[in-house]
């Protein structure tokens, strides 16, 4: 019964999408204030109707009721409450669903919250949002409907993807949804923007925090996906660049972008056009990837879940949205003049130059992602593209970006003086270069990924601390650390995200150049050493775990003979799914985490044993963590809680 | 063009299909496998980095505990053990299980469009920003003739 509420109550979320698509649209065209007035209600009653389904849906999976097909194909009985609950979204009908749920909430969102709108603006907000949801929402019906009943319902379930079963992969998919999905958000108000023929400063002030939010949740979720990768894949890896990997990755750059170019917007009424082109590539590269995942038409290691006939209906899905939108963009963009001028050297330039790198940056990500797909059908070879492509074609323009980001960051609005950035920069480039050359004299091998990196990443990370010195101004050191804590929390976001990033560059190429690997057979009480560490395998057991039963390792971590860790990797059997996986072991460090696979029992007596040592691991998921921080310092900033105020007072700076 | 994907799709047997499911437990480079010599096992470690197993696309024969990959990597070291350059090495598989097996395309042929692209949007993106900002300048700056003819006028009075 209640699955059939569920079932029901999601119909009717597409009739009220249906409606809030279409009658705000036409009632804003006309100038009816009652049926602009109809999508605010429409947006909540969807959101009501929809979190009614997922609610059904996860009541099901909490029940185990093995009548309904999803669950028998993704959950069983004997599984913990936790993967019962994430199963709801481990698989495609019930992702979906969820994709849905967080699109109606962001409509909601801007039905309860957006009351400093202009009405038509709001109007057509929500109905373009609605449209989104109609499409989505015909598409879980028709291909993918997780309501769909069994007529002979089995005793029990097939289980959850015993890799799936995991605390962080739990939450990684509903964060990149959120990110995915708020991106929705400013294409809605790019194409609303668009209708109306109208962008200015308030419009960029409206459609920022949306966007940052999406950039966040992105962020968490892409660094969720890669520690999964990390503790549960088994070697130590933390981005492969699989094609579904790159699927979240697009979408987190162009995001990055347009992030900054709505700054523009706000701040100089410049860029406007290519803002709202990025706000409609943006979402675009969100379909991209939801098409990518669900359609399994580039393969990857993330195979779960996919089929190609809903890989034609979402590609229908991008074809009419993006499509529709780049129409509309080519006859609308003329309409679109900038107001602020701005000279080469400026904070505006510096922030196109951003865009450019991002964006080619994103750019180079796609072709790569899609070439095996071009070889095989345009050119009839079969042909692949992997991590060395990427490390040698994307990498510089990162590097780019990290270079000139500090000063440009730094440089004034509309007409900045270079040299001055510099002058304020000179002891970050001093103490950056004199990292890079001590790490560069103190490693063991020769490469210069890692002093490169650790040279860019102190450069953009201290150099986001220095940008944020400056904005103390020129008093003594007691005034300026007074007036430190009284910047708006948008200069504090901006410094810690970019100090972030800086953290992140450092931790991404440390880890690419001085991870130790050792591969060996241990017998049983054997030790061996592995960098400045000594292991030893202690034994190895049979332990029966909750629905898993597991070959487990004791093993010691010594250094100069005093014990730093006791470690246990495993190799489970998940009998019900009938799969191995392992379980690393992981000691944790602040600049080192030590990482223990447990391998197959050797023909000639004792176990293949995997070792490594992950140089500042954590430092990444750190720094991910401290960009996000940063979003979220900026999203705190009073200035967007009352963004009525950009309707109130000509926001920005004028333009002359 | 989406039926011979979905044709592809449904070709693709469902072992392998099983295997995308399977292969993430890594057991990938087996110690009986490695060469006593470390110089040439780093070779042959740097080498099967950039090799894709044959049957599971998004992985490098270096991640993977296919049989193939196994396969792959005794070549590999064979091959170096019996005096082969890197190139040679490389150049054998390709030879033998096609060029879908390199990770890195050489930048040659039609690959060079994949190689090209990223460098030549940036060109493309630096240029039309160029352009913009000169004529986002010109129009603010300069006058139109009627208003330097007007300007004249004025002087001249």
């Amino acid at each position: 019964m209640i699955v059939e509420l569920g079932h029901f109550a999601l119909i009717l979320a597409l009739m009220v999408a249906l409606v809030q698509s279409t009658l705000p649209l036409w009632g804003a065209h006309r100038g009816d204030a009652r049926l602009m007035a109809l999508a605010g209600p429409a947006a909540l009653v969807q959101l009501v109707l929809v979190a009614g389904a997922f609610a059904a849906l996860t009541w099901a999976f909490v029940v185990s009721d093995f009548s309904l097909a999803v669950v028998v194909s993704n959950s069983h009985t004997l599984k913990p409450m936790l993967y019962k609950v994430s199963g709801v979204w481990g698989n495609h009908e019930g992702s979906l669903l969820l994709w849905v749920l967080i699109l109606a909430v962001y409509g909601a969102a801007v039905a309860a919250f957006g009351g400093n709108l202009p009405v038509k603006l709001k109007a057509r907000v929500l109905a373009v949002q609605g449209l989104i949801g109609v499409a989505f929402l015909l598409f879980l019906l028709l291909t993918s409907n997780p309501f769909w009943r069994l007529a002979m319902p089995p005793l029990d379930g097939q289980d959850l993807n015993p890799l799936l079963q995991d605390p962080g992969l739990a939450f990684h998919p509903p964060f990149l949804y959120l990110g995915y999905v708020g991106l929705s958000m400013a294409f809605s108000f790019a194409v609303a923007a668009l209708i109306e023929g109208r962008v200015d400063a308030a419009w960029g002030r409206w459609v920022r925090p949306w966007t940052l939010a999406a950039w966040v949740f992105l962020t968490i979720g892409i660094a969720l996906g890669s520690w999964w990768a990390y503790y549960e894949l088994g070697w130590g890896g933390f981005w492969f660049w699989d094609p579904v990997e790159n699927a979240s990755f697009m979408p987190w750059l162009l995001a990055a972008a347009l992030l900054h170019s709505s700054i523009v917007v706000e701040k100089r009424e410049s860029l406007k056009a290519w803002t709202i082109l990025l706000a409609i590539m943006a979402f675009g590269f969100s379909l991209i990837g939801t098409f990518i995942v669900r359609s399994g038409v580039i393969t990857s290691v993330h195979a779960f879940a996919n089929d190609p006939e809903r890989g034609v209906f979402i590609l229908m899905i991008l074809a009419f949205f993006t499509g529709g939108a780049l129409i509309l963009f080519a006859l609308r963009a003329g309409s679109m003049e900038a107001r602020g001028v701005f000279s080469l050297v400026s904070r505006e330039s510096a922030l196109v130059a951003n865009n450019i790198l991002l964006t080619v940056a994103a750019f180079v990500v796609f072709i790569g992602t899609i070439w095996p797909l071009v070889g095989s059908m345009l050119l009839g070879r079969d042909l692949s593209v992997g991590e060395p492509f990427f490390n040698a074609a994307f990498s510089p323009f990162m590097v780019a970006l990290a270079l000139v980001l500090p000063p440009g960051a730094m440089l004034a609005w509309k007409r900045g003086d270079i040299g001055r950035s510099l002058r304020g920069l000179i002891p970050v480039m001093v103490l950056a270069v004199a990292l890079g050359a001590l790490a560069f004299a103190m490693q063991t091998g020769r490469t210069a990924l890692g002093p490169v990196g650790l040279m860019l990443g102190a450069w953009v990370g201290f150099g986001a601390m220095a940008d944020i010195w400056a904005r103390t101004g020129r008093d003594g050191v007691g005034a300026r650390f007074a007036r430190l804590f009284r910047l708006p929390r948008a200069d504090w976001g901006k410094a810690t995200a970019h100090f972030g990033l800086g953290v992140t560059i450092f931790a991404v190429s440390a880890m690419m150049s001085w991870k130790i690997e050792d591969i060996r057979v241990v017998q049983e009480g054997e030790t061996f050493p592995l960098g400045r560490y000594e292991v030893r395998l202690d034994k190895v057991e049979e332990v029966q775990g909750p629905n898993y039963t597991s070959t487990m390792g004791f093993m010691t971590v010594t250094r100069n003979g005093a014990v730093v860790a006791v470690l246990n990797p495993e190799k489970r059997i998940y009998p019900v799914a009938q799969m191995p996986t392992t379980e690393a072991a992981i000691d944790y460090g602040f600049v080192r985490d030590i990482y223990l696979v447990l391998g197959d029992r050797q023909k000639s007596g004792g176990w293949a044993v995997r070792s490594y040592v992950e140089p500042f691991a954590n430092w990444l998921w750190g720094g991910c963590i401290i960009m996000a921080l940063g979003g979220v310092l900026s999203l705190s900033d009073r200035r967007y809680r009352v963004a009525a105020g950009a309707r109130r007072v000509p926001a920005g700076v004028p333009a002359e | 063009m989406i039926d011979s994907l979905k044709r592809r799709w449904a070709e693709c047997p469902s072992y392998i299909l099983a295997l995308f499911l399977a292969v993430t437990p890594a057991w990938a480079v087996q110690p009986d496998e490695m060469l006593a010599d470390p110089v040439l096992e780093s070779r042959a470690r740097e080498i099967s980095r950039d090799i894709r197993c044959p049957v599971c696309q998004g992985e490098t024969i270096d991640d993977s505990n296919a049989p193939i990959s196994r396969d792959l990597r005794l070549i590999i070291r064979e091959r170096l053990v019996a005096g082969d350059t890197d190139a040679e090495v490389v150049d054998y598989i390709v030879a033998r299980y096609g060029e879908g097996v390199l990770f890195n395309p050489p930048a040659e042929g039609a690959n060079l469009a994949l190689w090209l692209a990223g460098p030549a949007l940036l060109l493309a993106g630096v240029a039309v920003a160029l352009a913009a900002g000169r004529r986002r300048v010109a129009s603010d700056v300069a006058l139109s003739p009627e208003e330097e003819t007007r300007l004249k006028e004025i002087l001249k009075e």
